[in-house]
C-alpha cells in the first residue's frame, strides 16, 4: 500500500493540538493534518463553559468555547487540514499513524513530523479505592460537566464533590447554579489542589463547605448513592477513627487528579517521565523519539490554558524547524535521541520541594535560547526562593510570596547563564525552593524583581 | 476589617481591606488587586455562565455568559430568567438570549456559535 507523507501530523484537535499546528503553518509547513476523535475541535474547552481562560494570551476573560473558537476560525483561513471523527490507535516510532473512521474505515499515515496533543483523563474510582457499594450516582467531575454543559442531562439533587481540583470547584458551582445543593468538598490534603480563585468563586460564593484532611470512607447505598461517611485523616492519609460524619446524597463527583493520556506515547517507545506522567522533553518539547513532539495536558497538567497555548505554538515551532531542515538538507542528519546514554544534555534536576519540571532536559544540540522552565511544588510554600544551581554555584534565584502544588510556576534560565554551565562542563542544573525565614520579610531583596500576573495583565 | 483572596490573577494575594479606613487595602501586590479588594467588600460582582437549550444544533444545550459582572445577591434571581428559554439553531457567538436581566442592565449571550 502506498502511504502518502505528511509534513506534519498533530494527534488531538484541544487548544494544545490547535496552537501547535497554526504556528507550524505560520512558519512556513504547509501539509499539515490534524487528527481528533471527537465530532468538532476544541477539545476539553467545549465543555468548560466558564470565563477564566485567556487573561494572559489575549488580555481578556473568555470561557472555553470562545477560547476554542478564536483558534478554530484562525484555522480556517490556512491551509491545515482537520480529520474529524477520527481515532489514533496506534503511533510508531518511524512515525506510522494508524487510524479508524467510520468514513474512512483503517488508514495508515505517514509524517515527517508528528506532535503529540492528546490531552489527559481523570483519575476514576478504582484507583482510590473508596469503599462501600457500587451504586448509580458516582461520576467523575468532567464527565458529570460533559452531562451538564453539552449533553443537557441533570446529574443529581444533592451531591457531595470528592477532591478540591479546579474541575471539582467548578462543577461544585454549576450544580448549585443548576438547581442541587452542594453539600460538601471533601479533600485528603491539608491544601486544595485548585485555584484560589476557583475556591472564593466556586465554594465561598455559594457557602459550600471545604473539609480539608478529609475523605470519603465510605460510599452507601444500592443501585443509588444514599449517602457518603466522611472521616478526618491524619498525616499520613489515614482515616482517624471516631471523626466519622454521615452525609445524605445521591451523587458524588470525583475531581481526584488527571492523568496524561499516553498508551500511543508508549506504543511508540516514547520515554515517560513518572513524575509528570507524560513524554520526557528537551526544550523544543521534542520526546526522546526524534521528530515526535508533544505539548500541553498530554506532557503535564496544566491549570492554565494560557500555558498550553505558549508551549504548544513553542512545540509547533520545533516540529517546522525540523521539517523546513529536512526538505533544504534532504537528509535525516538531524536524526539523534536525547535518551541515548551519551546524548550531549543538561538534565533539570528536582531539588528540595520541587516535583517535577518541564522540561526535563536540555538539548544542547538545539540552538539554545532563553528557555522557559515549568515546576509544580511538592507543598506550600510562602515567602521564598527558588535557586537555581549547577556544581556548588548559584546560578540565579527567584523570589516568590508564595508558591502551591496546585499553581504550576514558571521560571526563564536565559541563554547566557545555559552558556556559562556549558563552558564550565557542567551537566546537571538543579532547581530548587527553600522558605524565606519570617524575619527576613522586611529586607530589602537584592535580586529581581518578581513581575505579577496582575502588573503583565 | 475584612480578609479576601485576590482572584484577579492566580497569584491569589491575601488581601486585608479595612472599610473604616476609606477602604484601604492591604497584601496586594498590583494596582488591581486593590481595586478588587475594595469593590469586592463594596459591592460583590460575578460573570456569570450557565447554558439554555437549543434546537437543531448539533448539542442540545448552548452556553451563555453575562455579558457584565452582576451583583452577587442576584446571582440566582438573574439565573432564573434562563429557565424557559429554548433558542434555534443557527445562533452566532454573542447574540443577546434574555435582555436586561432582573433589570441589572446586563444581558444574557450566547458564547458559540452553534
Ligand atoms: C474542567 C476543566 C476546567 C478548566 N478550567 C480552566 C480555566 O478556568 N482557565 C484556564 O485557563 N484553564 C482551565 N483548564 C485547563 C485547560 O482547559 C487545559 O489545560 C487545556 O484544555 C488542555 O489542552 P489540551 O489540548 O492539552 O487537551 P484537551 O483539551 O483535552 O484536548 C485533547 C484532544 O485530543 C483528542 N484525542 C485524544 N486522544 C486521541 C486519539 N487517540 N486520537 C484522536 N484524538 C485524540 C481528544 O479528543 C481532545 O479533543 C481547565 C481544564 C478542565 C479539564
Ligand atoms: S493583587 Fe495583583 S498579583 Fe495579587 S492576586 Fe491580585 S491581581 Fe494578582
Amino acid at each position: 500500500m502506498h502511504v502518502k507523507i505528511h509534513d506534519l501530523i498533530v494527534i488531538g484537535g484541544g487548544p494544545a493540538g490547535l496552537a501547535a499546528a497554526l504556528s507550524a503553518w505560520e512558519c512556513g509547513v504547509k501539509d499539515i493534518v490534524i487528527v481528533e476523535r471527537d465530532k468538532e475541535l476544541g477539545g476539553i474547552l467545549n465543555q468548560c463553559i466558564h470565563n477564566g481562560f485567556g487573561l494572559h494570551y489575549f488580555k481578556e476573560e473568555l470561557t472555553g468555547p470562545e477560547y476554542a473558537s478564536r483558534f478554530i476560525d484562525m484555522l480556517r483561513d490556512s491551509s491545515v487540514q482537520v480529520k474529524l471523527d477520527t481515532m489514533v490507535i496506534e503511533l510508531t516510532d518511524d512515525k506510522e499513524l494508524h487510524v479508524v473512521s467510520s468514513t474512512n474505515g483503517y488508514e495508515i499515515l505517514k509524517a515527517k513530523a508528528v506532535i503529540l496533543a492528546m490531552g489527559c483523563r481523570e483519575r476514576p474510582r478504582g484507583p482510590i479505592g473508596t469503599p462501600g457499594t457500587r451504586p448509580s450516582g458516582i461520576f467523575t467531575a468532567g464527565q458529570a460537566q460533559r452531562y451538564v454543559n453539552m449533553e443537557g442531562y441533570h446529574v443529581g439533587r444533592k451531591a457531595v464533590i470528592l477532591g478540591s481540583g479546579d474541575i471539582g470547584l467548578i462543577m461544585a458551582r454549576r450544580l448549585t447554579l443548576e438547581g442541587s445543593e452542594v453539600l460538601a468538598c471533601v479533600e485528603i490534603m491539608p491544601y486544595s489542589g485548585g485555584l484560589a480563585r476557583n475556591i472564593v468563586q466556586c465554594l465561598h460564593d455559594y457557602d459550600i463547605p471545604l473539609y480539608l484532611s478529609h475523605t470519603i470512607t465510605q460510599i452507601h447505598g444500592y443501585p443509588r448513592v444514599e449517602g457518603v461517611t466522611i472521616s478526618e485523616v491524619d498525616d499520613n492519609r489515614n482515616p482517624i477513627p471516631g471523626t466519622e460524619q454521615y452525609i445524605e446524597c445521591d451523587t458524588v463527583l470525583l475531581s481526584v487528579g488527571l492523568i496524561p493520556e499516553n498508551e500511543l506515547s508508549k506504543g511508540a517507545n516514547i520515554a515517560i517521565d513518572s513524575r509528570t506522567g507524560g513524554p520526557i522533553v528537551n526544550q523544543s518539547l521534542e520526546t526522546s523519539v526524534e521528530g515526535i513532539f508533544a505539548c500541553g495536558n498530554v506532557v503535564h497538567v496544566h491549570d492554565l490554558v494560557d500555558y498550553v497555548t505558549y508551549e504548544s505554538s513553542e512545540a509547533g515551532k520545533s516540529a517546522a524547524q525540523r521539517i523546513l531542515k529536512i526538505a533544504s538538507s534532504n537528509s535525516a542528519d538531524i536524526t539523534h535521541s536525547i535518551t541515548d546514554e551519551n546524548a550531549d544534555v543538561i538534565q533539570l534536576i528536582n531539588g528540595n520541594g520541587i516535583s517535577y519540571t518541564v522540561p526535563q532536559l536540555i538539548d544542547l544540540k538545539v540552538k539554545l535560547h532563553n528557555i522557559e522552565v515549568f515546576f509544580r511544588t511538592n507543598r506550600i510554600f510562602g515567602k521564598s526562593t527558588i535557586h537555581v544551581k549547577a556544581g556548588n554555584s548559584e546560578l540565579k534565584r527567584f523570589k516568590r510570596v508564595r508558591l502551591t502544588p496546585g499553581e504550576m510556576e514558571k521560571i526563564v534560565i536565559d541563554e547566557d547563564t545555559l552558556r556559562q554551565c556549558i563552558s564550565k562542563g557542567f551537566d546537571e542544573i538543579e532547581v530548587s525552593v527553600t522558605e524565606d525565614p519570617a524575619s527576613e520579610e522586611n529586607v530589602h531583596f537584592p535580586v529581581e524583581k518578581t513581575v505579577t500576573l496582575g502588573e503583565v495583565l | 476589617m475584612t480578609e479576601l483572596i485576590c482572584t484577579v490573577c492566580p497569584r491569589g494575594c491575601h488581601l486585608k481591606v479595612y472599610p473604616e479606613e476609606n477602604y484601604r487595602v492591604e497584601g496586594h501586590q498590583c494596582a488591581r488587586g486593590e481595586k478588587y479588594g475594595q469593590e469586592e467588600v463594596k459591592n460583590p460582582c460575578r460573570i456569570i455562565t450557565s447554558t439554555v437549550c437549543i434546537e437543531g444544533a448539533e448539542h442540545p444545550r448552548c452556553p451563555v455568559k453575562t455579558n457584565a459582572p452582576v451583583p452577587k445577591q442576584m446571582i440566582f434571581n438573574v439565573v432564573k430568567t434562563l429557565n424557559n428559554v429554548c433558542l434555534r439553531s443557527p445562533v452566532k457567538a454573542g447574540d443577546i438570549v434574555v435582555e436586561n436581566a432582573c433589570g441589572t442592565g446586563v444581558d444574557f449571550i450566547t458564547t458559540r456559535s452553534m
